[in-house]
């Protein structure tokens, strides 16, 4: 029996683990995958956004701009890779500079600073390889980037740190109360707990339902990126949105915190919550939308494509409810989800608390993680001396990124560490570079049966059927 | 009956064309090798095998494994079966007999490389 | 440290370069490769066919690398495995790392680059569909099925008839995978003659020219792919899809040279190639940089890069040596007229020992033509071809003496046809 389950392992759940695991309760995070961050946090464009774009009024609005002043000091906190690069969103007629002085004005109102409408000179001074038929844009400098699956994985390895437990690869199959306790089928087993947080993106409606809650529908937007090489990672300093239209955000062109460019994303419903498939026609209109703002993007230059899945409300705002007593929604948590997630996690606390959840605060509760530097950020001196101790720090795996077994060890070793390639992928790089893993994949699989102790033939791409070996030869 | 063929005696790739009447007649070879090899794809045509075999005790578990002439083209699928019965012991050195006489083709199992104990 | 000679990669290419900068005296040489072992590439080439021009037999992979292994270990020259090359300098100073030394800084009077080539991967194409697992590089997967010992899938179609991806449909097949097709971009082959007869028709693996994969399914593993014609532009043609169901797509979609490194140190690199400008001693737009192998330009036979690695080594032995003189009179070569690229680009004819092998591309296939050379309007090389492919490098061999000739300050490569 637990005092909190919480059902979602992305960037949402997550972040209310890690919350909740600052108090004496206990905790347990459910999720589907056998991973964190294998749904929306996954793919998605990593903006931390400045807060001018939600309506005045919204939940949107006010978890957006909390999530954004937050931001910095939880990535330094868990040591995840940020970067407050500024956002600029580019009008092309007098009629975008007319939206863009609305959007300047509603950030006023939401509480943003250091917003600046910027003419056509200092635009192209900020940014040369913008196209020359903008006219000016709107500067807000507190915009920022992040790696959404590191920040994910990080606040659910320190949750883990701090007692939270984590049921991966597992599937919740029915929610239903019994003596003021909910009880929750899983294909692990029953699960019950006091407390629950419905955290489940995609699927949020679902188990809103099985909560009796007030309906909802979740609808899946499809949003497809192509990631550029490094080699361009410098063509845009700063994210660069376009003038918003009623078709949509039109199509975002941004460095990386990594330093590769990423054009994307298109929005599209669909039927399904799980197809996470590309189309041609998508990967053109992302071309031709990041066409648009930048000029000399070329498809060579592609080292990846892929897409993401938005968790869109029907309603139009965040879902932040309660559904049924001793329990919360945090559903339809859309852009600007990844930014306001960190602000709505004591929010949902708070929620739980004025329900009935007794909350002391731990005297033990470790903010930071260890040994989360790679290698190849290391100074020299940290470099050597971690040689030292262990000599695998010295072999490259990933060639292209410069990752090596020592990284790749501490990857899967750590609390939640990774158990597929795609999870050592998300925590350390590997595979992420121009070669996409053609020359590091089949070491990664070995260096995961070693350190797992089982048969490569065992080792998944990422989820349990996405077996990457058939059988041994001979 | 005309047969087209391009002759892999070397990477120049020559087009021929192998007439079969009471001879063989063959044209579009620029060396002697290209008519040889003609004659023997339309009567026995034969093939080098490269496989691997799985070694015990070494410092890795495939050695890479040919046979030391060329084999009827349709007893390679027999040969692959002996291929994959037999293990080799290491160390095992480069020529090195994995085989003998494979199926009476006359031709030999020989490892192409060298591995260590391991 | 200080070095003579560094060599970064010890393929074929580090391999034959280290050999021949030993035989014309230097002594102190450093090879630096980043497997455990020495032979590149070649130790997962267990197929035969190499060594036909400079051995005049048909030897493997491991068979042809162990040659020169067995030399170098004969002659001293000293190795370091698993080591990586971090850092290369246009000052020819070399950060390199491995668990045994850790950091190492090493500066080199000389260096050769050696770092060969890597495959392009489905991203570079942009193949929409899922990503699931089952899609593999052809070398991935022959690092696998041939040094690891596992099959990577069942049901197989490969993308491209790239000669890895040709050598896979036989391997696979003859471990009992079914190959289902080759699905080949371009009206032609970019593959080898001899790899199209033994490695699909002696299995009947159909080949399909103008076809490619269009989408990609399964959510997990793969479980299909999409295949389509193409027209003339390489553009899918609508109605010509078809599903071919498969657990595993195998890409062998062309080689991209490694030149990482080459860049960070600032050496020129040429567009058509992606590899280094290089001149008659293999060396690179930085003094003293010498490449050699695929990181200059991709080739299909091993035979040659030892051909051109032989130069860079004796080149960079040269230039330690200061034997080579960089005042005398020099010209540019250049491809026109169906000759996509020429390496090398440049020559400066008193540098040259006996003569100079020049490589080259056709960008298309073409039947009955001349290659010639030309200075100016005067042909100084003339050679009748009935059949060139832009999957099978070519190579026109020009003497010092004819070299020294040359009057103007280009030689100009091209095709013509043959007037009937």
């Amino acid at each position: 029996m637990y005092d909190v389950a919480i059902i979602g392992a992305g960037i949402v759940g997550t972040s209310i683990a890690r919350e909740l695991s600052k108090f004496d309760v206990s905790c347990v995070v459910i999720d589907k995958s056998n991973d964190i961050a294998n749904g929306s946090t996954k793919a998605n464009s990593g903006i931390v956004h400045a807060g001018y774009d939600a309506k005045e009024g919204t939940l949107k609005a006010k978890f957006n701009v909390l999530g954004s002043e937050m931001y910095e000091g939880i990535c330094k906190e868990l040591d995840v890779p940020y970067k407050r690069n500024g956002s600029l969103v580019l009008a092309f007629s007098d009629e975008d500079m007319k939206h863009i002085e609305m959007l300047y004005n509603r950030g006023l109102k939401n509480g943003v600073r250091e917003l600046e409408i910027i003419d056509k000179n200092k635009l192209l001074s900020l940014e040369p390889n913008l196209q020359d038929n903008v006219v000016g844009a709107l500067y807000a400098k507190t915009g920022a980037i992040v790696s959404p699956f590191e920040l994910a994985i990080a606040l659910g390895e320190n949750a883990s740190q701090n007692g939270v437990e984590f049921m991966l690869s597992t599937v919740v199959t029915k929610v239903y109360k019994e003596n003021d306790l909910f009880v929750i089928e899983t294909n692990n087993g029953v699960i019950k707990a006091q407390y629950l947080v419905n955290a489940a993106g995609l699927f949020a409606d679902d188990i809103n339902s099985m909560l009796g809650g007030q309906e909802f529908k979740i609808i899946p937007r499809r949003g497809e990126y192509c990631l550029f090489d490094k080699a361009v990672g410098n063509m845009v300093t700063r994210t660069i949105f376009q003038t918003p239209t009623n078709k949509g955000k039109g199509i975002l062109v941004s460095p990386t915190v990594h330093g590769n460019l990423f054009v994307g994303p298109n929005a599209i419903e669909m039927d399904k919550k799980d197809d996470v498939s590309t189309t041609k026609e998508g990967l053109e209109e992302v071309i031709k939308g990041g066409n648009r703002s930048v000029k000399g993007l070329n498809p060579r230059d592609i080292i990846t494509s892929f897409t993401g899945v938005r968790a869109t409300p029907s309603t139009g705002d965040f879902v932040i409810n309660i559904p049924t007593k001793n329990a919360v929604n945090a559903a339809g948590i859309e852009s600007p989800g990844l930014t306001a997630s960190v602000a709505i996690a004591p929010y949902v606390v708070n929620l739980l608390q004025e329900q009935g959840l007794r909350l002391n605060r731990k005297s033990d509760f470790i903010a930071t993680r260890q040994n989360t530097k790679l290698f190849i950020n290391m100074t020299e001196n940290e470099k050597k001396e971690v040689l030292k101790q262990n000599p695998l720090y010295g072999r490259i795996i990933c060639r292209c990124e410069h990752i090596t077994e020592g990284d790749i060890i501490s990857a899967i070793n750590r609390p939640l560490g990774a158990k597929t390639v795609d999870g050592v992928k998300k925590r350390v790089r590997a595979g992420m570079g121009r070669c996409q893993g053609g020359f590091c994949m089949p070491r990664v699989v070995e260096i995961l049966a070693r350190e797992l102790n089982v048969s490569p033939i065992e080792i998944t791409k990422s989820d349990k059927d996405s077996y990457i070996l058939t059988g041994e030869t001979k | 009956m005309i047969k087209k063929m391009t002759c892999i005696s070397c990477p120049l790739g020559c087009q021929l064309e192998v007439e079969v009447n009471e001879t063989i007649k063959v044209t579009g070879n620029k060396c002697k090798r290209g008519e040889e090899y003609a004659k023997n794809e339309v009567t026995n045509p034969k093939r080098v095998i490269t496989s691997t075999v799985r070694v015990e005790g070494g410092d890795r578990p495939l050695v890479s494994v040919k046979t030391d002439k060329e084999v009827p083209k349709d007893k390679i699928f027999e040969i692959m079966k002996e291929i994959n019965k037999i293990k080799a012991l290491a160390p095992v050195n480069i020529g090195d007999i994995i085989i003998e006489n494979v199926l009476g083709t006359g031709a030999n199992i020989v490892a192409t490389a060298k591995v260590m104990k391991g | 440290m200080k070095r003579d000679l560094v060599i970064i990669g010890g393929g074929p290419a580090g391999l034959a370069a280290a050999l021949e900068a030993k035989k014309n005296g230097i002594d102190d040489i450093l090879i630096l490769e980043r497997d455990k072992r020495l032979g590149g590439i070649l130790q997962q080439c267990i197929h035969n066919g190499f060594g036909l021009h400079i051995f005049k037999e048909q030897l493997t992979g491991p068979e042809y690398a162990q040659r020169f292994i067995d030399e170098v270990e004969r002659l001293g020259i000293e190795y370091k495995l698993d080591t990586m090359v971090l850092h290369l300098g246009d000052d020819k100073h070399i950060t390199a790392i491995n668990p045994k030394d850790g950091l190492m800084e090493i500066d080199a009077k000389a260096v050769v680059l050696a770092m060969g080539c890597r495959e392009r991967t489905r991203g570079a194409l942009n193949i929409p569909g899922n990503r699931p697992a089952g899609v593999f590089t052809a070398g991935a997967a022959q690092r696998f099925v041939n040094m690891e010992g596992y099959m990577v899938g069942k049901k197989v179609v490969i993308l491209g008839s790239g000669d890895i991806g040709l050598i896979m449909a036989r391997r696979m097949t003859l471990e009992g995978a079914e190959v289902k097709m080759v699905v080949e971009l371009m009206p032609y082959s970019t593959g080898l003659k001899r790899n199209i007869v033994q490695c699909l028709e002696d299995f009947d693996i159909p080949l399909l020219f103008s076809h490619t994969v269009v989408k990609i399914h399964g959510k997990e593993r793969l479980e299909g792919v999409t295949i389509a014609k193409v027209d003339e532009n390489r553009r899918p043609i609508e109605g010509t899809e078809e599903y071919i169901e498969c657990d595993t797509l195998l890409l062998s979609v062309g080689l991209i040279p490694e030149n990482e490194l080459s860049r960070e140190a600032n050496i020129k690199i040429n567009p058509v190639t992606s590899g280094a400008y290089v001149n008659e001693l293999m060396e690179t737009s930085i003094d003293g940089i010498f490449a050699c192998g695929n990181v200059v330009h991709v080739h299909d036979l091993v035979d040659f890069v030892t051909e051109e690695s032989y130069l860079a080594g004796y080149g960079a032995a040269m230039y330690i040596k200061g034997q080579y003189k960089k005042d005398g009179k020099r010209f540019n070569t250049m491809g026109v007229n169906g000759i996509r690229y020429v390496v090398p680009n440049s020559i400066c004819p008193q540098n040259v020992k006996g003569s100079v092998n020049f490589y080259m591309r056709v960008s298309d296939v073409y039947h009955n033509v001349n290659l010639i050379v030309k200075d100016g309007e005067n042909i100084i090389y003339k050679s009748r071809k009935n059949h060139v492919s832009p999957g099978e490098m070519e190579n026109v061999k020009l003497s010092k003496e004819v070299l020294e000739k040359v009057d103007g300050n280009e030689l100009v490569f091209s095709l013509e046809e043959v007037a009937k």
